[in-house]
């Protein structure tokens, strides 16, 4: 990528024009990186975009990889903790009446292992992933709200310790990952258990939201020239459909738990029937949430598929625009069908068939996915490395799920199945299936662009087979137990049911998955270490993100790539064509227009700093006190309002003040 | 390795056999509500079963081609992706013909079900409490209405109308050799038809996660034929037996002056305690405390004098009893056939 190949320098205004739009006037001027030679512009944009030294310099940084690894760190040990709270279930369940923990901690233990696994995990991850991946995949050299990108870690990490950290205190809640009332209300959830799940989200979801805003903007405003939307990679789709999803899903659940902590704390009676408030309500309230989140987990990984295939497979995706249209569909959709997870609660008949037939339909765009990826498959013997191996586990059990999900979507099926562990196996089969898997292959795929090196392949053998065997040795039989009759989020039960053998089968398989986990760890710092040197492109794929070195610099891309392409890399083989004239010595970034990317305007991006991870604090700790009094609202306020008028200091840049 | 496979086939063989047998299993059905949901579960499940396999097959093709390593990865094979769209295209078409089959199949299973208790003849309203099953049989003559606890007895072969409602958190009212679940929920009133085929004790417990003691809330229905239903529910609204021994006298006396007359009502006795179980029959039950231990003299003991142990968090006390109080308690209690 020499400057001798700046074929597309004319694609960006040129100085008189853009100085009459008014958005650079010559003495704000800088130097650019037209014609600069590769050494000084190394030197010039490591400068300008490094993560500044020192412990207050780390705790500033907004560099969107720097927050990605520590999300991704962050998120894996979350998935540890939940899935030591799942072997421990496992064990206690893995015979009749036995007595390793009783009620009051079992509950505590399956409410932390689904609230760790949907809050503190998956979604973070996913979203992880995508703060690292998709500013290098549309070629940009920052996340746009790089300050609020670092505040939503911030406040995840806090969200995270408060509910682990009441967990050590014995006051985690009790009440199940959806926490229906009346259970979780004022009068049968006394204690501080049921406000931490409250607050809990609160915090989780305030994170999300911020980052979800960060992907859309990055995606509509910050592509790389050429990237119009027929040239979005596959990967960034799903990611902008994600976030528009978190976007109208979660305020949904903020609702449902801030309307369940004015129950608990003000007396409101929203959710009490006796005072004219409705427990149904909140069931409503949260599954208009509780499913879009589902998708709010596997549409990122179906774009991790839709990234991996094309890269073993040889060819760009077969369908690359039904896979964008499923995308949207699924998007779309997945707000219709929260009323599956009711049918039990006795609605109307006529009322929860139309849920059946609307459930049944999602089933449609999944399935194009599915047979897009196999079409992209069947032109020819694809490369098997381990990534590639765990997106075939991806199909053998996820498709799994997905017909289950089919059952499930049936009413009068569902109310024999519903809530027993034959729900277990399938959010199971959906979850660990449709979308661990794919981040396992993913984690495989990206490592070495993150650290430069690649993981063992024995290893990524012997973790996938490991992990498929454990997996379905230990959630295929929870079917069959369901249809047995045993019910989910029993802390035990009688011999006498028969149900003794088949636990201590799933129990083994949980502790066999639970190693394959362990490998997996064993590989992430043993190819950190010591792994082969990767290169900029070891898979020799496509996207943008395998142009520049692994891992990035600070910078990403010393000359903003021109893509021509949907695998850009594939139509370039020579080098990537480049757009120059952005400014060097201040952190700039080229905006372009939303449908065909045309270089818009130079903007500034945010600089470090230590403000949003003070008024993470300051957010952090008026949630933890408003468990206790509303009055942490009022007090709150104003160190909050403190931390942000320190986060929104006019920096005295010339462009603000016009 | 043949040994081992086809040791392994007789245990999955009789794992599967043992659980069709048991007695809460919905793939046992013994009603005709459970039966033609059972006829629906295996149904789907073949069918999922078919295109499962077929995804695979579809999946394991490519393994046995050549490599394309060599090729260009953007040059393609025009006429072979215009098969594939067509492949793709009758897939998606055959996937919805399939769910449009499914939903229907569906939606006429649930008319089914609709249809089976038209005609009941007999309500019972089931009220869930925090963790036990208050069970109230309607009559149009009030001093035939009767309330008992946990066990459901219904004539078998006879529809029987059940008012689900619930007094504190949300339950499930599940008995899955007779028909799907239904939740209790306060402030609402649900309706579930059942009908047992056979005489016969049917288990079920609750469904919904309804706090510490959801494991141990479970329900018995138990069918038995028309006249034997008949004298039993004519047994229940007699008043409770009086004691006949010293000690049963004793233990009589003691209830009601100890808190247990706080909760719990027997009929004839002053002791008119709503809030828990109805013991004026309590011995006549085959468990206690909803299904957790079966009736004896000495699991009633143990019940009595440690329910922390065993139903920990349940909201029966400790109540202060020294050895003979207990066993005087536990002997009137057993009287009460």
């Amino acid at each position: 990528m020499s400057s001798a190949d700046l074929t597309s320098e004319r694609d960006l205004p040129s100085e008189r024009e853009a100085s009459a739009k008014g958005d650079i006037a010559p003495e704000r001027d800088g130097p650019r990186d037209t014609g600069m030679d590769d050494a000084s512009l190394h030197r010039w944009l490591t400068r300008t975009w490094r993560t500044p030294p020192g412990i207050i310099g780390a705790l500033s940084s907004v560099d969107h990889k720097v927050i990605a690894r520590r999300y991704l760190i962050t998120a894996f040990l979350f998935l540890c903790l939940g899935g030591l709270n799942a072997v421990v279930m496992r064990i206690q369940l893995s015979g009749p009446q036995r007595g390793l923990v009783g009620p009051d901690l079992y509950n505590q233990l399956f409410t932390m292992h689904g609230v760790t696994m949907m809050f503190l995990f998956a979604v973070p991850i996913v979203q992880a992933t995508g703060i690292y991946l998709v500013p290098l995949m549309v070629g940009t050299r920052n996340i746009a709200f790089p300050r609020l990108n670092a505040f939503s870690f911030w406040i995840y990490v806090s969200g995270g310790l408060f509910a682990w950290v009441s967990f050590a205190l014995a006051m985690a809640p009790d009440v199940g990952w959806f926490a229906y009332v009346p259970l979780s209300g004022p009068e049968y959830g006394p204690g501080k258990r049921a406000d931490v799940w409250a607050q809990m989200i609160t915090y989780t979801e305030v994170s999300s939201l911020a980052v979800a805003v960060a992907t859309i903007v990055t995606v509509f405003k910050q592509r790389a020239p050429g990237m119009s939307l027929d040239k979005i990679p596959l990967y960034v789709w799903a990611l902008l459909v994600t976030s528009f999803v978190v976007v109208f899903a979660m305020p949904a659940v903020m609702i449902t738990s801030t309307f369940l902590i004015l129950d608990r704390l003000v007396g409101t009676h929203i959710f009490n029937p006796a005072e004219g408030g409705d427990a149904l309500l909140f069931q409503h309230l949260f599954w208009f949430f509780g499913h879009p989140e589902v998708y709010i987990i596997f549409l990122p990984a179906t774009g991790m598929v839709s990234a991996i295939i094309p890269a073993f497979a040889r060819r760009p995706a077969f369908g690359h625009l039904g896979l964008v249209l499923s995308l949207i569909a699924v998007g779309f959709l997945s707000f219709g069908l929260w009323v599956h997870h009711m049918f039990a609660t006795g609605l109307p008949k006529l009322g929860a068939s139309f849920f059946t037939a609307s459930s049944m339909l999602i089933a449609i765009p999944n399935g194009v996915q599915i047979f897009c990826w196999l079409a992209t498959l069947w032109d020819g013997r694809p490369v098997i490395r381990t990534p590639l191996l765990f997106v075939f586990g991806f199909f053998f059990t996820f498709v799994i799920g997905g017909l289950t999900g089919v059952m499930l979507a049936s009413v009068p099926l569902d109310l024999q199945v519903h809530d027993t562990y034959f729900v277990v196996a399938h959010f199971h089969y959906v979850l660990i299936g449709g979308s661990v898997f794919p981040l396992l292959a993913a984690a495989y795929f990206w490592f070495p662009k993150i650290t430069g090196r690649m993981m063992s392949e024995r290893l990524g053998r012997w973790h996938f087979w490991l992990a498929m065997i454990g997996f379905n040795t230990a959630f295929f039989p929870m079917h069959i137990v369901g249809l047995w009759g045993m019910p989910r989020r029993v802390y035990t039960y009688p011999a006498e049911l028969g149900w003794g053998n088949i636990n201590l089968f799933i129990s083994a398989g949980a502790v066999l998955f639970f190693l394959s986990f362990v490998l997996f760890a064993f590989n992430l710092v043993h190819g950190a270490l010591r792994g082969a040197t990767a290169g900029d492109n070891p898979w020799d794929a496509g996207t943008l993100e395998w142009a520049t070195s692994s891992p990035p610099p600070s910078y990403n891309f010393a000359r903003i790539p021109v893509v021509t392409n949907v695998e850009p890399l594939w139509a370039e083989r020579g080098a990537l064509p480049v757009a120059t004239g952005l400014r060097v010595d201040v952190r700039e970034l080229l905006v372009s227009t939303v449908a065909e990317a045309y270089p818009d305007i130079r903007e500034k991006s945010a600089t470090p700093s230590i403000w949003p991870l003070l008024a993470a604090i300051a957010v952090g700790a008026t949630f933890l006190y408003s468990i206790f009094t509303p009055w942490a609202i009022v007090w709150g306020a104003a160190p909050i309002a403190v931390t942000l008028v320190g986060w929104f200091w006019p920096k005295g840049d010339p462009e603000d003040e016009e | 390795m043949k040994r081992l496979a086809s040791i392994a086939l007789a245990t999955a063989i009789t794992l599967l056999l043992q659980g069709c047998a048991g007695w809460q299993s919905a793939l046992d059905p013994k009603g005709p509500a459970a039966s033609e949901l059972a006829w629906l579960i295996w149904f789907f499940t073949g069918l999922c079963a078919v295109v499962w396999v077929l995804v695979m097959i579809a999946l394991a093709v490519p393994l046995t081609m050549r490599s394309r390593l060599h090729i260009d990865p953007l040059v393609l094979d025009a006429g072979a992706d215009n098969r594939k769209l067509r492949v793709v295209m009758i897939a998606v078409g055959l996937t919805a013909v399939i769910l449009v089959g499914l939903t229907l199949l569906s939606f006429f299973a649930n008319r089914t079900l609709a249809a089976i208790g038209s005609d009941a003849a007999l309500t019972i309203r089931v009220t869930g409490h925090q963790w036990w099953w208050e069970v109230r049989y309607e009559d149009a003559t009030p001093s035939r209405i009767l309330t008992t606890a946990n066990e459901i007895h219904i004539p078998a072969g006879e529809p029987v109308r059940l008012l689900l409602t619930s007094t504190d958190v949300v339950h499930s009212f599940w008995v899955p050799s007779l028909s799907g679940k239904l939740d209790l929920i306060p402030g609402r009133m649900n309706v579930l038809d059942i009908k047992a085929d056979k005489p016969g004790v049917y288990r079920g417990q609750c469904a919904e996660f309804c706090g510490a003691q959801h494991a141990n809330m479970g329900t018995f229905i138990i069918a038995e034929p028309r006249a034997k239903f008949d004298a039993w529910w004519n047994d229940q609204l007699q008043p409770a037996a009086a004691p006949t021994s010293d000690e049963a006298k004793a233990g009589e006396n003691l209830f009601l002056k100890r808190p247990c007359v706080m909760c719990h009502k027997i009929g004839g006795t002053p002791a008119g305690g709503t809030v828990a179980p109805d013991l004026t029959h309590v011995a006549s039950r085959q468990t206690l405390a909803a299904g957790t231990l079966a009736m004896s003299r000495g699991n009633l003991a143990a019940w009595i004098a440690d329910p922390q142990g065993v139903k920990p968090g349940s909201h029966m006390p400790v109540v202060d009893l020294s050895g003979d109080e207990l066993n005087a308690i536990v002997a009137y209690l057993e009287g009460l056939k």
